[in-house]
């Protein structure tokens, strides 16, 4: 019989109090202290407002602009760690997902080709006339399949043959990465139906990635996928002895993270117009970096997609500060650098500190 | 041979790996309601055997009878479904997620199914967290703590409420004590005496001879992989037992088994 008291029974109670600050919220205050330290220089360096509109005839608060750029730049990376995130929250790590978004984007895109170019034969075609003109659809097929099976490789490697996720990604990596040289033996493929450039075009990306955050949040939060992708990587052990079935699992979460990566190699290919076997390098780094930033726990178990999009937008923001403040592009890897290290190192000691006790 | 009220029995149980035989023969019965301790050194076979017949392993040779009926148990899983609910040495419990999340892991109330991907029904679990935690009495300051905030008295007793939450048939305890400090033991304890009233059958594993004395009916003693003595509590006495478990003395009846 329970007590009609919902928030205790006896001495148990909900302590609102005891309650914990919610990681994300310190990431969005890391956020707006980026954005004040833009903010600042910016008025010391440059003369100008960061993210502020301090025009006279502007109708608008934000210098919209610069906010479109930021969330441009960070959504088809953003699309990656939406899945980079769910393997890290289960314990592992995808270092394949640049490589394959460049492998994929390179099929998709030879599906996606027009037969004429300006009256001449299309100069790139890579499969012959056969691929050209097709619906819109195969392309965007064949790259969530390239993903799909990328991921599936990936989920069974790992989940069935005990090599360390680092290894059995980092494989794919180069594989995939090969894959994408192999295809056209490394010419560019271009010239997209419109059909296509539909897909990534204008704010587009920011839509799809938005959307796509949307729903994992929620996919993360409110099912048995979820609970279970948290609980392997909080304890694998007692995951199993619950029943849960742990390979089976992996599988569905680097398949996912896979299909996202095809997902991201579709907007980049459409919005750039052309693929090339090169797209995507270092995308994998930057995805990780951004879940990192966003307060996901490398060695698993914890963080959330909410995170996720905050560190991207912690990402976005610092590149087109530097932009901003004219600063040289080698500074920004320096500095993303020593963010990525200094979020693990925070990381870290907020568990230790949580293993000291409450 | 199988009385009606036998909710356990296990006949010839035996466990070899490789070469060692960690459990010989081992012949156990636990009545409805009852609450048996396992007691023997470490190396015993206490644990080896609580593998058995929780599922985690699958026994060399022997049977296992739950409920009058034969099983086999391919995973802790199979065993729990029929009721047998373990509270492990290691606590299996997930550090990250809180309580409800734990008690209901791997068997999650859904409001609607859809493969992997079923919603989950936040609100029944932690209705049904509330009320197990009271039929255990059970107090944790905070359901929606994550277990890595909780001190090891607060995991114990979130690992024994799970057992309580699903109906268990029969109970495990794998040394639910032996990390905690007086208070929480004391807590602990109380729980256990709790699930007596209410009538639940429970084997305790413990080296604790004041606990065992206080808490359980009847005492198995394990030594080097076998059974050597099943004692009534009141037939019985602390130094008694230890000559047992140490092998001075050894059951008659179990005399040809440990020879």
């Amino acid at each position: 019989m329970a007590t009609s008291n919902l928030h205790g029974v006896g001495d148990l109670t909900f302590d609102s109090s005891n309650r914990r600050w919610p990681n994300e919220m310190n990431v969005l205050l890391a956020l707006i202290l980026i954005i004040g330290i833009f903010e600042l220089l910016g008025h010391l360096m440059m003369g100008q407002s960061f993210l502020f509109d301090t025009s006279d005839r502007s109708t608008s608060i934000f210098n919209e602009q610069r906010l479109r750029i930021i969330i441009l730049q960070v959504s088809i990376v953003g699309i990656i760690a939406i899945g980079v995130t769910q393997v890290i929250i289960s314990g592992g790590i995808d270092l394949s997902s640049g490589s394959v978004v460049g492998a994929a984007a390179m099929i998709a895109m030879s599906f996606a080709q027009v037969a004429e170019v300006n009256g001449n034969a299309n100069p790139t075609l890579a499969l012959g006339p056969w691929a050209a003109d097709l619906p819109v659809l195969v392309p965007i097929a064949v790259a969530l399949l390239f993903g799909l099976l990328a991921g599936i490789i990936n989920g069974s490697l790992v989940a069935y043959t005990g090599i360390p996720p680092f290894i059995a990604t980092l494989g794919m990596m180069v594989t995939a990465r090969g894959i994408a040289k192999w295809w056209t033996a490394g010419r560019p493929i271009s010239f997209p139906t419109d059909g296509y450039r539909a897909v990534g075009d204008g704010l587009m990306p920011v839509i799809i990635f938005v959307t796509l955050a949307v729903l994992f949040h929620l996919v993360l939060r409110h099912t048995v996928y979820g609970k279970h992708t948290h609980a392997i990587g909080s304890n694998e052990d007692a995951a199993r002895m619950s029943g849960i079935k742990v390979g089976r699992h992996k599988v569905l979460v680097y398949t996912i993270a896979g299909m996202l990566a095809g997902v991201a190699a579709i907007v980049l290919s459409s919005k750039n117009l052309t693929a090339q076997a090169g797209m995507g390098v270092m995308y994998e780094l930057d995805a990780i970096a951004m879940a990192v930033i966003g307060g996901v726990s490398l060695s698993g178990g914890r963080g959330s997609i909410i995170g996720t999009v905050l560190g991207a937008l912690i990402f976005g923001v610092i590149i087109s500060g530097f932009t901003f403040l004219r600063l040289d592009a080698y500074y920004q890897e320096m500095v993303k650098g020593g963010i990525i290290v200094a979020a693990v190192v925070l990381d870290q000691w907020r568990q230790r500190r949580a293993a000291w006790g409450p | 041979m199988t009385s009606s009220n036998t909710i356990l029995e296990t006949v010839g149980l035996t466990k070899h790996y490789g070469g060692v035989h960690a459990l010989e023969g081992a012949d156990f019965k636990i009545h409805a309601g009852e609450h048996v301790a396992i007691m023997g050194d470490n190396g015993a076979g206490k644990s080896t055997f609580v593998r058995q017949i929780t599922g985690v392993e699958r026994p060399t040779r022997g049977q296992i009878i739950f409920n009058g009926a034969s099983v086999t148990f391919e995973n802790p899983m199979e065993a729990r479904e029929v009721g047998i609910e373990t509270v492990f040495q290691s606590l299996a419990l997930a550090d990250e997620l809180d309580v409800p999340d734990n008690l209901f892991l791997g068997r999650e109330l859904v409001r609607f199914r859809l493969g992997p991907f079923s919603i989950l029904d936040y609100k029944a679990m932690r209705q049904r967290t509330m009320e197990a935690l009271e039929k255990t009495a059970v107090k944790i300051p905070n359901l929606k703590n994550t277990i890595r905030n909780m001190s090891g008295g607060q995991r114990q007793c979130v690992a024994i409420a799970r057992t309580a939450t699903f109906h268990s048939k029969l109970t495990i305890m794998d040394e639910p004590t032996a990390a905690l400090g007086v208070q929480e033991t004391a807590q602990v304890e109380n729980i256990i005496r709790t699930l007596k009233q209410q009538g639940e059958s429970l084997i305790l594993i413990s080296h604790n001879m004041r606990q065992v004395f206080d808490l359980v009916d009847r005492i198995v003693v394990f030594r080097r992989g076998r059974i050597v003595a099943d004692l009534r509590k009141e037939e019985t006495d602390p130094q008694d037992v230890v000559a047992y478990i140490t092998g001075a003395k050894t059951g008659a009846e179990f005399q040809d088994a440990a020879a």
